[in-house]
């Protein structure tokens, strides 16, 4: 056969072919095993978690505010408070691993839901493609919410509701359980770029944006689902006990400002320091002043000749006051 | 002839015609991806979480509805009628904790019918006085009837048992039938910590929770279902009312929050096993009770510390961040029963508590 009455072959097929493989409303794969990347912008909510009234970055009203200055990380030793996880808004910045798979109508082949699967408290979320409306305002909530997804081209958007109380950045500022989350997903060859838009009347004076980036991993088992979690006695407590601290009392307020040479007022967070005209206001603020609550009182001067200088201050933070920072195991490893 | 057109195979016109074709394909390829990346944006539904609210201070009771919800095994809830009511379905018939307001009994009845349509309603168990969980108490007793008529249940066999703490019936007497007519008022008590009963092959521990929102007030536990229904103690609209005038304290609110907590037990990491019906607003689980829990306990202990430093109420009121403030955007919600009211109650109850 000729080469052109090849091509007038395929020239037909390749055209027909080609409009079986773009569908009206494009969708693409997310099948796969993802991988967060934990030295990023947001590597330190990915590992260690963020230092107490560490509150930087987000557009908190001042109720939030105060909710995190009177949190005190000996709440998280209370067993009911040992496993909790994560919300669906949060999660993504953890130690991000998630496996995703589609499920098609075994007859049509038409998508119906997105699946993921995320190793971090082995959540596992829906999201229906197949237009079902939300659930009633009287449905009981989830970390992970309730789910519809929407093509816009290539990107898949997201609508979560049915959010229960969480974080918006851990341990510290709260989500209340009636936000609602946005999200876009955008696939870039082996990249999953994960784009987060929070809205929550109670706690954010605008939508928090937030996004991340994740990388296919080649190996389709490589997904680890396990993350089991068992509460145990961590100290005694009185029965009903909430540790927190009385407004004004949060003696450890200054120390993520002071050690880095911050001003107060630019941990404490809000909409205005989503702005680059806050950094000339940051400029004229007074850096803060803490006084670590451990530190002994200045021991008197040694006789001469024995050689001991001032008493050190108290090593860190491993002798918080009762029920202080220190108090209450879970807080620090924490992830 | 056609044929004698076409270009031989190594001919410079066939590899022409084929790079055409293959440009082709690829320009439709190209604007086909083109098209799909910059799509005209599909229809985004503005849907968004919805706020809990209370019930309505001035009720069209003709336009309001009622809506029925699946909790988990033999429990459902129907909402909307004024405080919520939980409803047992089984073999044995029909069980109700409360009964929403007397404006909205027929829908309530209404709801029954459709969800267990040939089921007799047997019991009727209350949470707590006010007239949001007993207000059709007389209406739907008289659409039940007894499957028996034993000590101390023989008065109505022709309706269904009303029950309550021994507390509630005191409290509803001393009322007078001026203002609660006595067929609301509960004729099968119990006055120690709790009472047993077995209810559609399952369970049924109505636990007393001494001095809460009232002193009459109880859990109800459906251990086979794994569901509690809470009463008012937990309020998913407002901060937990407290009837002082009534015996409701502050800290018997926190010790019923406290039970709920030893009782429920979450399915995995928190999440889900036992389902909590609370006594307005959305259907939650353990951790919905606890993060309520932990904002009432923290507000008592703000308010406590105040009174320990001889703080006055007209002080504590004015305290700049208030005792409630971060949990206002949240909880303060109900004109009826303000952030302000609840802190002036919790200060006036801790103040006289001896």
């Amino acid at each position: 056969m000729s080469t052109a009455r090849r091509a007038t072959l395929i020239l037909p097929l390749l055209l027909t072919g080609l409009l079986y493989s773009v569908p009206a409303s494009a969708q693409v794969d997310f099948t796969g095993v993802w991988n967060g990347n934990t030295n990023a912008e947001d590597g330190p909510e990915r590992a260690a978690g963020p230092s107490l009234v560490e509150f930087m970055g987000l557009p908190i009203n001042d109720q939030a505010r105060q909710w995190g200055l009177a949190y005190r990380p000996g709440r998280l030793s209370l067993t009911e408070h040992q496993c909790q996880v994560h919300v669906v808004h949060y999660i993504h910045r953890g130690p991000f691993s998630a496996r995703i798979w589609e499920e098609r109508d075994p007859v049509t082949h038409q998508l119906i839901a997105i699946h993921e699967a995320i190793g971090t408290y082995e959540q596992e979320r829906t999201i229906w493609m197949d237009g079902r409306p939300h659930p009633s305002p009287n449905a009981a909530h989830t970390w992970m919410g309730f789910s519809t997804g929407v093509w816009n081209g290539n990107m898949l958007t997201i609508t979560t509701t049915h959010i229960k109380q969480g974080w918006y950045r851990r341990e510290n500022i709260p989500s209340s359980d009636e936000s609602t989350s946005i999200e876009h997903w955008i696939r870039n060859g082996n990249v999953w770029t994960h784009i987060s838009v929070t809205e929550d009347a109670n706690y954010l004076t605008e939508p928090l944006i937030k996004s991340e980036d994740f990388t296919l991993n080649a190996n389709p088992n490589s997904f680890n689902p396990f993350w089991p979690c068992e509460y145990v006695d961590e100290g005694e407590r009185a029965r009903g006990e909430v540790p927190h601290y009385l407004p004004g009392q949060n003696i450890w307020m200054a120390e993520y400002a002071a050690t880095h040479n911050l001003p107060q007022e630019a941990t404490l967070g809000g909409p205005e320091q989503m702005y680059p005209e806050y950094r000339d206001r940051l400029k004229k603020l007074p850096v803060a002043v803490f006084v670590d609550p451990n530190a002994e009182p200045a021991a008197p001067a040694a006789p001469a000749g024995r050689g001991q200088g001032p008493a050190a201050p108290a090593g860190g933070r491993g002798g918080a006051p009762a029920g202080g920072r220190g108090a209450g195991a879970g807080a620090g490893g924490r992830q | 002839m056609m044929n004698s057109q076409l270009p031989t195979p190594n001919s410079q016109n066939g590899r022409s015609l084929l790079a055409t074709a293959c440009t082709v394909v690829f320009a439709v390829c190209a604007v086909g991806l083109t098209t799909a990346q910059q799509p005209a944006p599909a229809a985004q539904p503005q849907i968004r979480t919805a706020k809990q609210m209370p019930f309505p201070q001035k009720p069209d009771w003709a336009k309001l509805e009622v809506e029925t919800l699946p909790v988990q095994g033999k429990v459902y809830l129907i909402a909307g009628a004024g405080g919520n009511i939980t409803v047992q379905i089984g073999d044995g018939g029909v069980l109700l904790v409360d009964t929403g307001f007397e404006q909205m009994s027929g829908k309530v009845v209404a709801a029954i019918r459709k969800l267990a349509p040939d089921r007799t309603l047997r019991t009727i168990i209350n949470t707590t006085l006010a007239d949001a969980h007993t207000g059709a108490n007389a209406m739907l007793i008289k659409e039940g009837r007894l499957n028996q008529a034993g000590p101390g249940l023989g008065q109505r066999p022709n309706e269904a048992d009303l029950i309550g703490h021994a507390g509630l019936l005191a409290l509803m007497t001393k009322i007078g039938r001026a203002k609660i007519i006595v067929e609301r008022w509960p004729p099968s008590t119990y006055s120690g910590k709790s009472k047993d009963l077995y209810s559609n092959d399952e369970p049924v521990v109505i636990l007393h929770v001494p001095n809460a929102v009232t002193s009459g007030d109880s859990l109800v536990w459906f251990r086979g279902s794994d569901v509690v229904a809470t009463g008012e103690i937990f309020n998913q609209a407002s901060f937990p009312y407290i009837d002082v005038e009534h015996g409701g304290t502050i800290n018997g609110v926190i010790e019923g929050l406290n039970m709920v907590l030893e009782i429920t037990v979450p399915k995995h990491n928190q999440e889900g096993g036992t389902m909590v019906i609370p006594g307005y607003g959305r259907i939650g689980d353990e951790h919905d009770v606890l993060e309520y829990r932990d904002m009432v306990t923290i507000i008592r202990d703000r308010v406590q510390a105040a009174i320990d430093k001889k703080m006055t109420l007209a002080q504590v009121k004015g305290m700049k961040p208030s005792p409630t403030y971060e949990f206002e955007p949240r909880f303060n919600r109900d004109p009826n029963w303000t952030a302000e009211m609840f802190v002036e109650t919790i200060y006036r109850n801790l103040s006289t508590r001896k």
